[in-house]
């Protein structure tokens, strides 16, 4: 009994709950014939999708600056990345390499300017990453018109300028990193081993990261900033630092996003990308304040594991398309959660 | 004296936790006339004065013993309401007043005169309209006893703060029923010329029958205007007079206390141990909000312990912060021969000077991270100790077994009541945390450790193994300590010499076996004045 208790206690309510709705949809698949292999393959693709994304909220939320709603910046940056790729036309691995080393550097400055952005507002960075996030997003929306684009394959048809609102990579680098050792079982169950193991990789980066003495000053200004600085820290080099890094992940997240679902989304496409990526960590046992790379994992499991589910099981069962309605609950309603949630002090 | 006493208090009592800070306190006030309540901070007035003013905060912990009778009826107030209905007024250090509301408003609030008007008939009286004629009649009339030049139409935002304090006494004398006015250090945030025509007013309402409970640090006001003085400390009343039959003198030796000889057995001949200076801080001013420090110079030498006494609000704690670099300071600070950079905590660090703060919470921990965290995270970051390499000297990460076992050792050095070195440091009691910081600051093996309030609000026991480890850190390493302490006998305890400042600056400094009297000379700031008293 003990065990189960404390069992219980570490994993906290939310997830055992999450975990056992996951699970029971898992049970019922069979019965309105849902494809249990197809289920599990489909929830590791996503998986791995979108775990770069929600690792870009763990040097945020660690640094104290919250969490990073601001997410679109980074994606931005990554779509700029890919897109140049596509232009330059280079298929396979080195397409990939390409646009990631073309979106390092703007998500570097974009993260620059971001971080100064968000010091001046300490106390209030979750909203104002938010207005950046969006307002990003809508300025790009001109850009994406505006910027001399030429490859056939972006371009609006009738007018021969423009970039179009999904771009495909089928023929440039589609799969490229999920192919990487993939293998499939069957007809429907497939791996995306690459995918896996390019996240496990930067997951491993982060952890070492988070040990050394820079990452070990950033948790510092995160859960005490005063007692940072008298220790020596400059608190607002660390948040600028942290904001970057969760820029250039939300690049290479992207990126790694793209290759798998096969097409890139500009425009309103990033306009919506930072919630998922927030409820995910969160539903994995993050905190405003504390995050770790086991609070990924754990989230992006469960997250994507009820999007795949509740579409498909749910549908079939009560035959009306629940599943957007689903989707939009759990996202938000665990972002509401995670924020009215105070740190109890004992 | 066949009159019974207004206000007879009998064997008062009282402790939080174990900790007595009342003892056996007894004394009568009579109608018109002004006590004056001294003793150093965490004598026991602001307790006594709770007590008086039926503060739950007294309820919540356990209640008192003894006896408090008005005009000869026994009361015992379970709320600040009973006594104010008891008729007693009480002007807080900290004012309590509504800052957009007028000098008249805050005067009458809660007491408004009202008007009838038709809706009352329905909704009662809550529905009735203020009569605002007769508030600002009332309002004059209590400002015109006061007898200072207060405009009531003013929004109390816009007064200096003199004169807020003039409304919250107009606001007690306003009431009705007022007969005792209980005023916590109001001259404290005066000036001069505010404070006297304060104690004018002061005199005049005992004039009108009001008694009043003064309390000051300020003891010449004492003796101006109090009929009867009582000095508390430790809790006890030491000394129940007349401004007659004493002098200032005599209550700053009563309230300091006696000369602890025995304090110093241990210590020998330290004298011959010291070295050259090792600190030598030139014209240092700190803007630190409520502890201004205004032009202070002061020489340290190796190996010494020096203390930092005075009053709370004086600047000493705004040194230690200013020096280490977290407060706005000017002036120069120079270190074995080197100068500090000021305004940059990484200077002090850097040079090998270490910093306990007063603010434990606040600066010195990380509540949510494990002890061990807390203990080595300065040394990790200035000195990028506990780092190991990997990948081949690639990338440093921390050695965790290391950090482990330097907690570990402080643990039980330092005798840390805890789980285990992964504890978070908020489960901790005070005494244990204050051991973190201490650890903390050892860790980093400093030259020179600036230690402030130590001992602020931990245990009896706690504060001894506190006191002895600077001790035994000063033996065995040979470092300099400054010590920044409102506790003038725990100064006078461990160290050698020990500087009192006084409203931001200097006002001496003393070998720790000079006599109590003159330090408390020194704190009360009457050196000036004493020549005139004598």
């Amino acid at each position: 009994m003990a065990g189960i208790k404390k069992f219980i206690e570490n994993a906290g309510w939310p997830r055992i709950i999450i975990g056992l709705f996951l699970f029971s949809l898992f049970i019922m698949a069979p019965f309105v014939r849902v494809r249990i292999d197809a289920s599990v393959s489909d929830t590791l693709v996503r998986f791995g999708m979108n775990g770069v994304m929600v690792l870009a909220m763990v040097p945020m939320i660690v640094s104290g600056c919250g969490l990073n709603f601001g997410l679109p910046l980074g994606i931005i940056a990554g779509l700029l990345g890919a897109v140049t790729s596509i232009e330059i036309g280079i298929p396979g691995i080195p397409g990939v390499l390409i646009a990631m080393t073309i979106s390092l550097p703007i998500a570097v400055v974009l993260g620059w300017g971001y971080g100064l952005l968000l010091n001046r507002v300490k106390g209030s960075e979750m909203m104002i990453a938010t207005y950046v996030g969006f307002s990003s997003v809508a300025f790009m929306c001109i850009m994406w018109l505006v910027l001399p684009y030429k490859s056939s394959n972006m371009v609006w048809g009738y007018a021969g300028k423009g970039l179009r609102t999904t771009i495909a990579v089928e023929g440039f680098w589609h799969q490229a990193i999920s192919d990487i050792g993939s293998f499939s079982i069957g007809q429907f169950f497939y791996v995306p081993t690459g995918m896996f193991l390019f996240f496990a990789l930067l997951c491993w980066f982060m952890w070492v990261f988070m040990r050394t003495r820079t990452g070990t000053a950033m948790t510092t200004v995160g859960s005490n900033p005063e007692y940072a600085r008298a220790s020596g820290v400059n608190i607002d080099r660390m948040r600028t630092l942290s904001v970057i890094l969760s820029t250039v992940l939300g690049a290479i997240g992207i990126i790694v996003y793209q290759q798998s679902f096969g097409f890139v989304q500009l425009y309103m496409g990033p306009f919506y990308m930072a919630f998922p990526a927030v409820s995910a960590i969160l539903i994995g046992g993050a905190s405003v304040h504390r995050a770790s790379i086991l609070n990924v994992i754990i989230g992006t499991l469960l997250f994507q594991g009820i999007l795949t589910m509740t579409p498909s099981v749910i549908n079939s069962m009560i035959q009306t398309d629940m599943s957007e309605v689903i989707r939009i609950i759990v996202s938000n309603g665990m972002i509401l959660y995670a924020l009215t949630r105070t740190v109890k002090v004992k | 004296m066949a009159l019974e006493p207004l206000l007879n208090v009998r064997g008062i009592s009282k402790s939080f936790n174990h900790n007595k800070v009342l003892k056996n306190v007894s004394f009568s006030l009579e109608k018109g006339k002004i006590l004056g309540l001294v003793g150093e901070n965490g004598a026991g007035k602001s307790t006594l004065m709770n007590i008086l003013f039926g503060m739950t905060v007294i309820h919540e912990t356990g209640g008192y013993e003894g006896t408090i009778s008005i005009e000869g009826k026994k009361v015992r107030f379970a709320s600040p309401f009973d006594a104010l209905e008891a008729g007693i007024g009480m002007v807080h250090q900290e004012f309590s007043l509504i800052p957009g509301f007028t000098v008249t408003e805050n005067i009458v609030l809660n007491r408004e005169s009202t008007k009838y008007n038709f809706l009352v008939e329905a909704y009662g009286d809550r529905m009735k309209t203020l009569d605002r004629d007769d508030m600002d009649r009332r309002s004059r009339e209590a400002i015109d006893k006061l007898k200072v030049g207060l405009d009531p139409a003013i929004a109390v935002s816009e007064l200096p703060v003199g004169y807020k304090q003039f409304t919250e006494i107009a606001r007690e004398i306003d009431k009705e029923n007022t007969k005792i006015l209980v005023l916590d250090e109001p001259t404290a945030t005066l000036t001069e010329s505010e404070a006297e025509i304060l104690l004018d007013t002061m005199k005049r309402l005992a004039a009108l029958g009001i008694s009043i409970i003064f309390i000051s640090h300020r003891l010449q006001e004492i003796m101006d205007v109090c009929d009867k003085i009582i000095v508390l400390r430790d809790g006890e009343v030491v000394d129940n007079t007349t401004p007659d039959e004493t002098d200032i003198m005599s209550i700053a030796t009563s309230m300091v206390g006696r000369d602890i000889t025995t304090a110093f057995a241990g210590k020998g001949d330290r004298e011959g141990n010291l070295g050259e200076v090792i600190l030598q801080v030139e014209h240092l001013w700190v803007d630190m909000p409520g502890e201004t420090v205004r032009d202070v110079s002061f020489q340290v030498r190796e190996r010494e312990i020096f203390g930092i006494g005075g009053l709370a609000g004086q600047g000493k704690l705004g040194i230690t912060n200013g020096i280490m670099g977290m407060f706005p300071a000017g002036g120069s600070v120079f270190f074995l021969e080197g100068p500090i950079r000021l305004n940059d905590p990484t200077s002090p660090l850097e040079a090998g000077i270490s910093a306990v703060y007063e603010d434990r919470r606040g600066v010195g921990l990380l509540m949510e991270e494990p002890i061990s965290w807390n203990i080595i995270f300065t040394s990790l970051q200035m000195q990028e100790r506990f780092l190991k390499p990997i990948l081949g000297g690639l990338i440093k990460i921390r050695d965790e077994s290391e950090i482990a076992r330097s907690a570990r050792d402080y643990i039980d050095m330092l005798n840390i009541k805890c789980l285990s070195e992964n504890q978070r440091v908020q489960d901790l009691s005070g005494g244990n945390q204050q051991k973190v910081c201490l650890a903390k600051a050892f860790e980093t093996k400093p030259r020179l450790l600036f230690v402030s309030e130590p001992t602020r609000g931990i245990d009896v026991g706690a504060k001894r193994m506190v006191l002895e480890a600077l001790r035994k850190y000063n033996d065995e390493f040979g470092t300099t300590i400054v010590m920044v302490s409102s506790e003038l006998e725990e100064l006078r305890s461990i160290c050698d010499r020990i500087a009192i400042i006084d409203s931001g600056r200097i006002a001496g400094i003393l070998p720790a076996s000079a006599p109590s009297t003159d330090f408390g000379v020194l704190m009360l700031g009457i050196d000036g004045r004493e020549k005139k008293v004598v």
